[in-house]
């Protein structure tokens, strides 16, 4: 699987269009895995509040969306655009990868939230497809 | 069987009540045609699937999203017995169709990001999780009669 030509153009389109609400859109896409997917709550243990309005849970949410951002930034090598993350999921932190494909859904949903009819089925493939590029090299030092 | 709190059922009862079964089933479905473009192929007969607009404005398309939906009323209706009431649906699927129960898994997704799309932040992460619950509930009833 790899992106298109025109799904790196509508990739970098909505980004775009977001990059003024990325905390905001990361914060509520963290809040939502973490009461979607109770069982995510193991990795944010040391946070006092773990509720979606959390200002710890949307810190979080914003940091990730911020790392979103630089790998649409270097869409062309995601791989080496988020070698050093990849690094510290595999060897400190490591996520379940599994996790990796709920923040995805829970991404798509405050896009959709955002974004209402703007977020048609072609931006949802190409950023279903981007997040899963994500994921998989956010995965690729686990073993 | 399952549990369903009283807000549960009240949150699933609100929006429903908001849903416009056609235009709902029709986008997440296309969404389903669009994104998992493999999913085409338990279509064939649906004619034009070339690309997104063709999926989109495909009157086959929207009339089976309409069927999904509507059916999906009747989980909504007998919360306390889905399995039961999807006795026969999960059979036919099974033994006829020979839908690959991920696929249920996937039209919920989409249905998600579609009320989504329609609610905005109404939405929220508590009325995401009770839609999300109702989804899994209507898949593991599909699925309930594949072995």
């Amino acid at each position: 699987m790899s992106l298109s030509a025109h799904d790196k153009e509508l990739i970098g389109k909505v980004w775009t269009k977001i990059s003024p609400k990325a905390a905001q859109i990361g914060g509520d896409a963290l809040g939502r895995l973490i009461v979607v997917f109770p069982q995510t709550k193991i990795y944010f243990s040391h946070f006092a509040d773990l509720s979606p309005s959390s200002p710890q849970i949307k810190a979080h949410g914003a940091k990730v969306l911020g790392a979103i951002g630089e790998a649409v930034s270097g869409i062309d090598n995601v791989s080496a655009s988020l070698s050093k993350l990849s690094e510290l999921h595999a060897y400190n932190l490591r996520v379940d990868p599994v996790n990796f494909k709920l923040l995805a859904h829970t991404l798509l949903v405050s896009l959709s939230a955002t974004l209402g009819a703007e977020f048609t089925p072609e931006i949802h493939l190409a950023w279903d497809k981007f997040l899963a590029i994500v994921a998989a090299v956010l995965s690729e030092k686990y073993r | 069987m399952v549990h369903w709190t009283d807000e549960e059922r009240d949150i699933i009862k609100t929006f429903w009540g908001k849903i416009d079964a056609e235009e709902a089933g029709h986008q997440a479905l296309t969404r389903v045609l669009v994104v998992y473009p493999w999913t085409q192929r338990y279509f064939s007969t649906f004619g034009n699937l070339s690309k997104p607009s063709a999926i989109a404005g495909n009157p086959k398309v929207r009339a089976h999203g309409k069927r999904v939906v509507v059916a999906l009323g009747d989980a909504i209706k007998n919360l306390d017995n889905v399995k039961a009431t999807y006795a026969k649906l999960s059979e036919l699927h099974s033994e006829k169709l020979h839908v690959d129960p991920e696929n249920f898994r996937l039209l919920g997704e989409a249905l998600i990001i579609v009320l989504a799309g329609q609610f905005g932040a109404a939405f929220t992460p508590a009325v995401q999780a009770t839609w999300q619950k109702l989804l899994a509930v209507v898949t593991a009833a599909l699925s309930s009669k594949y072995h």
